[in-house]
């Protein structure tokens, strides 16, 4: 699996290279600049693609500008954007594409997207898994993103109060892109229970039920996203 | 300002002082002689000028004669230091050297100290030609009664008022004498303050407005200290939060890195156990150095100014709040701060004290300005003070010139506004 990875500071872009190719990825090209980056996408063509938000000449929100503008001119290019600090509003742009449309909605294009903070590294594993999943068509959402939008949409009298604690865990790991097989692994159950779970969790939220497991996190996070 | 010194008009010795007047006679005469003149051309010209500038020839020609104005009243500046120790600093605001004739015209027009220098000619030609003209005729009106007492009474007509006196023989001539002496007395004490008056007066009308200045003086004095005071208490919380907080972290997470090392052969399952741990405490360090980043420049400030901070701001409020942004570009990067800090604080009392389910933030820019107003449909009653945490932001916007505003009836709503002076970029 070829991917392109796009990190300023050395020691992390190093770290990152080495970590990846230990776990069988091919480094196609590793940049440290905005410019460098898309080149480097429209060159290579990869599979995945492994950006930091912040990134030279103008150290603002360069990579993940260039992330946004590579997913327009190829869609669904696969793209995992990590960064030093999560905001919902770039994990929002990341969702519908830089446009206004919503997550999930027809044509968004949603879809091999991630965004992760930089801490999740440290578990090579977890990283790794996220990194196959995105460049597979999957979403990943970090923990945090999730854990906010729950936190905004748990007030009184929001429908997420009926739901159980159980349910609540399996739809806070089901927003960060998860299978059932994944949640089920994770909280030592059945896969067979955590179905149970998720059909009534979306039968409690009004939504519409998915065997497509990627429209289903997506209709997820639209729903914490925006509420109802 | 400086002391005015009196030292032509005060203390002297009656011979320093009568050179004082001989003094104060010859320059108020030069000073009459070429300020009438003067001032009348400048202001004449001045008005021509200005009066030209909706026909063109106007913003061509109006640099160049305020230039000239502006040197005819430091002129004056000058003599008024030199001769009267009256000071009158120049408060010209500096235009770009490279500035076209419009951005000049209309860079002089705008500054208020230039209309202070047209104001004053007209003063400068009445009032102030009095006030330079006197000493000298107080000096020169008593030689001539002193002349008609020694006999030039005899050649002049009959009936010839010297003063209130009407001079018709030897003795009403003698009294036209004795009020020349009075006269010259009059000037002996009064000459050289007469001059000095005639300073006072031009600084009066060509100086800055003191009181504004004393006050502006003031509330810098007062904001700069607020400013130095709060970065000081940052920098000790920043620092103590480091110490405390991902610095003691990383130092255990280098002694479980011992550990471990030591572990390795002897008890790998407790060497695990303690990465494990490494790990998690490297998580946490990091997660609290993204709150002190946060709490000292959040990054998507950094990365997409004011408007986008507010957005990613609002998205973390567990109440629903609304943000219209309409800010053409980006203001400096303090401003840009105070204002975010400002904002946050108000939306951190609203959704801690409103009660309040619904809050709109409306950011833009208007006159200078940057304008944000925050709404909240809560119970209402927030004042500054009373430990709300507004003072605090009230104080910070100051550094910056900026104001805060609360209108909270009871029962509300409640709506902050928070106003900066600046230019947007």
């Amino acid at each position: 699996m070829r991917v392109v990875l796009a990190e300023d500071l050395f020691l992390l872009r190093d770290g990152l290279v080495r970590l990846l190719e230990a776990h069988g990825f091919e480094i196609a090209a590793a940049v440290e600049s905005g410019p460098e980056l898309t080149r480097a996408l429209a060159e290579q063509e990869p599979d995945v693609a492994v950006v930091d938000v912040r990134l030279p000449p103008t150290h603002t929100d360069e990579g993940l500008q260039c992330a946004l503008q590579a997913r327009r001119r190829r869609p669904g290019l696969p793209v995992l954007v990590l960064s030093q600090h999560v905001e919902q509003l770039y994990a929002r742009e990341l969702l519908t594409g830089g446009g206004t449309s919503r997550p999930g909605g027809a044509g968004s294009g949603a879809g091999g997207v991630g965004y992760l903070l930089k801490d999740r590294v440290f578990d090579a594993e977890q990283f790794v898994d996220a990194v196959r999943r995105v460049a597979a068509g999957g979403t990943v959402m970090d923990p945090q993103v999730i854990q906010q939008l729950l936190a905004r949409q748990s007030g009184p009298d929001r429908p997420l109060t009926r739901l159980t604690p159980r349910e609540l865990e399996v739809l806070e790991l089901m927003a960060q892109g998860r299978t059932n097989a994944a949640i089920a692994a994770r909280l030592v159950v059945t896969e067979r229970a955590i179905a149970k779970h998720t059909a009534n969790i979306f039968a409690k939220l009004g939504l519409e039920v998915s065997d497509d497991d990627n429209r289903r996190v997506l209709a997820v996070l639209a729903y914490l996203d925006h509420g109802r | 300002m400086t002391n005015d010194s009196d030292s032509d008009g005060g203390s002297r010795t009656g011979r320093g002082r009568g050179r004082g007047v001989g003094l104060a006679a010859v320059r108020g005469l030069a000073l009459a002689l070429v300020s009438l003149p003067g001032a009348v051309l400048c202001f004449v010209l001045s008005a021509v000028s200005i009066a030209l500038i909706p026909i063109g020839i106007g913003i061509v020609t109006t640099p160049y004669v305020l230039t000239g104005v502006r040197m005819f009243a430091n002129g004056r500046r000058v003599l008024a230091a030199e001769w009267g120790g009256v000071r009158i600093a120049p408060s010209y605001r500096p235009l770009p050297a490279d500035a076209n004739p419009w951005a000049r015209t209309f860079g002089m027009l705008g500054d208020p100290a230039t209309w202070r220098d047209l104001r004053w000619l007209p003063v400068d030609m009445t009032a102030g030609f009095v006030t330079a003209l006197l000493p000298a005729a107080l000096l020169l009106y008593p030689l001539e009664g002193l002349a008609i007492a020694v006999g030039l009474w005899r050649v002049l007509p009959d009936g010839y008022w010297y003063g209130f006196v009407r001079v018709t023989d030897q003795a009403s001539a003698l009294g036209a004498g004795a009020l020349a002496l009075v006269v010259l007395l009059f000037a002996h004490f009064f000459a050289a303050r007469v001059l000095h008056g005639h300073f006072l007066l031009t600084r009066a009308v060509l100086g800055a407005p003191d009181r504004e200045l004393a006050e502006r003086v003031r509330v810098l004095t007062e904001t700069r200290r607020d400013a130095v005071d709060t970065s000081a208490a940052e920098l000790r919380r920043i620092e103590r939060d480091l110490h405390d907080g991902a610095q003691a972290r990383l130092v255990a997470v280098g002694m479980d890195l011992g550990t471990i090392e030591a572990l390795l052969d002897k008890d790998p399952a407790k060497a695990k156990e303690l990465i494990a741990q490494a790990r998690r405490t490297s998580v946490e360090a990091l997660s609290e150095l993204r709150e002190l980043v946060r709490g000292i420049h959040p990054p998507v400030l950094a990365e997409r100014g004011l408007g986008d901070a507010v957005r990613a701001l609002a998205l973390r409020l567990p109440v629903a709040t609304e943000v219209t942004v309409d800010l053409p570009g980006r203001a400096q990067a303090p401003v840009e701060s105070a204002a975010y800090f400002a904002v946050s604080e108000v939306l951190t009392n609203a959704v801690k004290h409103s009660g309040a389910d619904r809050i709109w933030v409306d950011l833009h820019h208007a006159d200078g300005h940057l304008r944000a107003a925050v709404t909240d449909n809560g119970r209402g009653g927030a004042v500054i003070g009373a430990g709300s945490g507004l003072a605090g932001v009230e104080r910070r916007l100051g550094t910056f010139d900026g104001v805060l505003a609360v209108s909270s009836p009871a029962g509300g709503p409640t709506m902050v506004t928070v106003e900066i002076p600046c230019a947007l970029s």
